[in-house]
């Protein structure tokens, strides 16, 4: 097996006294979607502010095209090709949708995607270029979220509560277009708790549960039980 | 049999040590004409009231959020009330005083309804505004000397002492006392209902607010209370230096900028702290005044220096290391142990 | 005539008014920083001029091209080496640590500088000035610097919407994390905000020192007249700033045309009405 674009090792994150990670331990490979499943609490939000360096760890805790990355700054990990879509979408709300998309592509790195791109992806985007990111619904922020991820060409995509607070309908367009956002040999790591669509478009999962890794394995050799019980902890 | 009960107690053997040994302090102090020079009775006199308006500054940005770069104003208008109560109005400078810092609390009140309405750093410069908006209308009043001031008259000076070493004692022991005072004050302010509301507003604002705690009110209360003693402490300090004009009274060197060093120094948020700060502040004075602007730049320097290293100050980080308590604030669970 | 004299008087010399607020309202808008020293940061930038002009003997106007970037630079390593440090939740370091600045710029003027009252020549252009009908006359010099505070405004109201630095700041201004995560170093756009800061003050700095005489121990006047024209403009409003620092200057020149002693304590007593009733100020940003 090749070797992996992104791994932890044993990462540990605290946040002041209180421990919220203990030895987690995942490995993305190129081009591979994995997903990441668990509870409330579980601690999926500070695995991904971790790897984004948006939590700093000790420099051997992740690990990033075989270099150590665990202690550098957000903006320095994004510089080298990690993005995130947050949860909650936090856009910008004094910049305009397209002004959140083209500071989303301020580091200039080379790729498929730049603004056209993203207005041919989702072309809502594209008549609403102009109003505040605050005006729009939802579903349309999510899809600037997505855009301003990708306006950095990254080779790996980190999706953090992709669906939540998303009505049903919007979720499920949002999944349809994932094949397309991800494509061209990207990589992605998908934060959700919707089990079953992360099951789906996933080729391999892990389950948090309180801080630890309780379940990985390939969404075709794991029955509902364990899942559950990784899940829930029963 | 032994049981284990557990009880909630805010004094300690260390407190309960302090407790006494401040008592001899304060006593021994109480009896300083006996023992000490002139000089050193001034020297003490000027210590007790900068301690005082230390621990006021702290109790208002320390426990309150409420950075003040303007508590001159109260200072000076102390000193005006009393200079004018006495020459005016023919009051003794003894009753003056009180009445001086009921005066200070009662002027507060507009004054903190309208700059309550800015935030943060804002307000802080908010209070610097209203200091200068009181320079510059004391230096109207021509009855009281305009922009150059005035001196309180000789009969008045004479009249609250029959000679001069009584004098200079009763201005001591007044200082004394108002620094005891202001202690006392903060002290139960701190371990009332007031307090503990304080110290969740300290916490979180948001959360405190949750839990039904009127933020305003008791921002207010405090604003008030540190006003009022603010302005007594000016007035007994324009009553030691006998002279008083817009410039020195509303001075933001002098009444500001030395009290947020003493207390950052000290310990911000601590009831010790301001203690520790002006022995420490005292301590440079005497030996670096020499230096005259440089002394001040070396002032400077330290206090960014603690600021950025030790943002807690000497007594905090003592406090964090240790756990030390000298006044009894905060609960502890205590583990009793008693034979049945 | 007087009356209507001390209001355009009133209305240039607020343009000077807002240069003191441009600076301050800038790093609060992007870091949420309430500079003390900032008062004092006009006062080095008129000693700096003083120190240009009388060294290679130009006039304080060319000495601009040497304060300006001298000032920025100061801003940026400032912001990096010491404020950065100072910046979170607690509004307390940001604060104390600027008053301390604020201590040490004044205590290091007067060793070096002395606290004797100084003052910049700007040569001839001081005494041209315009005649207008009905006995008016406007100062060159005061017009000068009016039109020039305006297009800094002007200019700063562009960098911020318009450009891609301005968009940075923002960015960071709305969310520092996720700022981050677009590959913005916080640090840097600090630093850059503060230099941006610092390159206005230079320029009203020099122009304080040129209109009127200064000396070490001015500059917390500065930083409240800074601060009651964003105040009365509303916060977050560049050109509100500017109409503020004009309301305090004509408030200024009304009161010292009913009595000498009146002209400060009428810009403050403006600023506390405009507290009073509307404490977002007249012309607040919506969001």
């Amino acid at each position: 097996m090749a070797d992996a674009l992104l791994s932890t090792q044993a990462l540990e994150a605290y946040y002041g006294d209180f421990q919220a990670l203990f030895g987690i331990s995942i490995d993305v490979f190129p081009g591979e979607v994995i997903a990441i499943i668990g509870a409330n609490g579980a601690g999926k939000t500070t695995l991904m502010r971790s790897i984004t360096g948006l939590i700093k760890n000790k420099p051997d805790m992740v690990f990033w095209n075989g270099a150590a990355i665990g202690a550098r700054r957000a903006d320095q990990v994004a510089a080298a090709g990690i993005a995130m879509v947050p949860e909650g979408r936090q856009l910008f709300q004094s910049l305009s949708v397209e002004e959140n998309l083209i500071i989303g592509g301020q580091l200039g790195r080379k790729g498929p995607w730049s603004l056209e791109k993203v207005f041919e992806l989702f072309p809502i985007l594209k008549e609403r270029r102009n109003v505040p990111s605050t005006a729009l619904s939802g579903g349309q922020q999510q899809m600037v979220a997505i855009g301003r991820a990708l306006m950095s060409n990254p080779q790996i995509l980190l999706f953090d509560e992709i669906s939540l607070g998303l009505a049903p309908i919007i979720i499920k367009s949002i999944y349809q277009a994932l094949p397309d956002i991800i494509g061209e040999g990207m990589s992605a790591i998908i934060v959700e708790q919707d089990v079953a669509k992360a099951l789906s478009v996933s080729s391999r999962v892990y389950c948090l549960q309180e801080g630890r890794i309780s379940l990985e394995g390939r969404p075709e050799t794991l029955n509902r039980d364990d899942i559950s019980a990784a899940y829930f902890g029963v | 049999m032994t049981t284990t009960t557990y009880s909630i107690s805010r004094s300690s053997t260390v407190t309960r040590t302090a407790a006494v040994v401040g008592i001899l302090i304060v006593a021994g102090l109480i009896a300083a004409p006996w023992w000490a020079g002139r000089a050193d009775m001034r020297l003490l006199s000027e210590m007790f009231l900068y301690l005082s308006l230390a621990c006021l500054w702290n109790l208002l940005a320390g426990y309150a959020g409420l950075v003040s770069v303007g508590q001159q104003a109260f200072v000076g208008f102390g000193g005006y009330m009393l200079f004018a109560l006495a020459i005016f109005a023919g009051v003794s400078p003894i009753v003056a005083i009180p009445l001086a810092g009921l005066l200070g609390a009662l002027v507060a009140v507009p004054v903190a309804l309208l700059i309550f309405r800015l935030r943060g750093a804002y307000f802080a410069i908010g209070t610097w505004v209203i200091a200068e908006v009181f320079r510059l209308s004391f230096a109207q009043v021509s009855a009281l000397g305009g922009g150059s001031g005035t001196s309180l008259p000789v009969a008045i000076v004479r009249g609250m002492a029959s000679n001069r070493s009584m004098r200079e004692a009763t201005t001591y022991w007044l200082a004394l006392g108002m620094a005891v005072l202001v202690l006392v004050v903060i002290y139960l302010l701190l371990r009332s209902r007031n307090g503990l509301a304080l110290t969740a507003i300290r916490d979180s604002e948001v959360a405190s607010e949750s839990f039904g705690i009127d933020i305003w009110r008791h921002k207010f209360i405090v604003y008030i209370i540190a006003a009022g003693l603010t302005a007594m402490t000016g007035a007994l300090i324009f009553l030691q230096k006998l002279r008083i004009s817009p410039d020195a009274a509303f001075n933001v060197n002098d009444w500001t900028a030395f009290v947020i060093f003493i207390v950052v120094i000290g310990g911000i948020g601590t009831l010790e702290g301001p203690i520790i700060g002006v022995i420490v502040f005292f301590l440079l004075r005497e030996t670096l005044s020499d230096l005259g602007t440089t002394y001040l730049l070396i002032l400077g320097v330290v206090a960014i220096v603690v600021m950025l290293k030790a943002p807690k100050g000497l007594w905090g980080t003592l406090k964090e290391r240790t756990g030390l308590e000298l006044f009894p604030l905060s609960r502890r669970v205590v583990k009793n142990k008693s034979e049945k | 005539m007087d009356w209507i004299n001390a209001i355009i008087q009133g209305i240039l010399l607020g343009g000077l008014y807002a240069l003191f607020a441009a600076g301050l309202s800038l790093i609060f808008g992007v870091m949420r920083l309430v500079n003390i020293a900032h008062g004092d940061f006009i006062v080095l930038a008129a000693f700096l001029g003083l120190s240009v002009t009388s060294v290679l003997g130009i006039s304080p106007l060319l000495a601009l091209f040497l304060v300006v970037p001298a000032m920025a630079g100061l801003g940026y390593v400032l912001q990096r080496g010491v404020l950065n440090q100072t910046l979170g939740d607690d509004i307390l370091p940001p604060l104390l640590v600027t008053f301390g600045l604020s201590v040490i710029i004044q205590n290091g003027l007067l060793e070096i500088y002395s606290a004797d009252p100084q003052k910049m020549s700007a040569g001839p252009i001081e005494t041209a000035s315009i005649a207008l009908p009905g006995d008016l006359n406007i100062g060159v010099l005061p017009l000068v610097m009016f039109l020039v505070a305006v297009a800094v405004i002007a200019g700063l109201q562009w960098v911020f919407y318009r450009s891609a630095l301005g968009r940075a700041f923002r960015a960071v201004s709305d969310k520092q994390d996720i700022a981050e995560l677009m590959g913005l170093n916080k640090a840097h756009v600090f630093g850059l905000a503060m230099a941006l800061s610092l390159a206005v003050v230079a320029i009203a700095g020099v122009f304080l020192g040129i209109r009127t005489s200064f000396d070490p121990s001015i500059g917390p006047g500065r930083l409240i007249f800074g601060f009651e024209a964003v105040i009365i403009g509303g916060l977050g409003n560049l050109w509100g700033t500017l109409i503020g620092g004009i309301i305090l200057g004509v408030s200024q020149n009304i009161g010292a045309q009913i009595n000498p002693g009146w002209q400060l304590l009428a810009g403050h007593i403006a600023f506390l009405f405009v507290l009073a009733v509307r404490p977002r100020g007249l012309f607040p940003r919506i969001d």
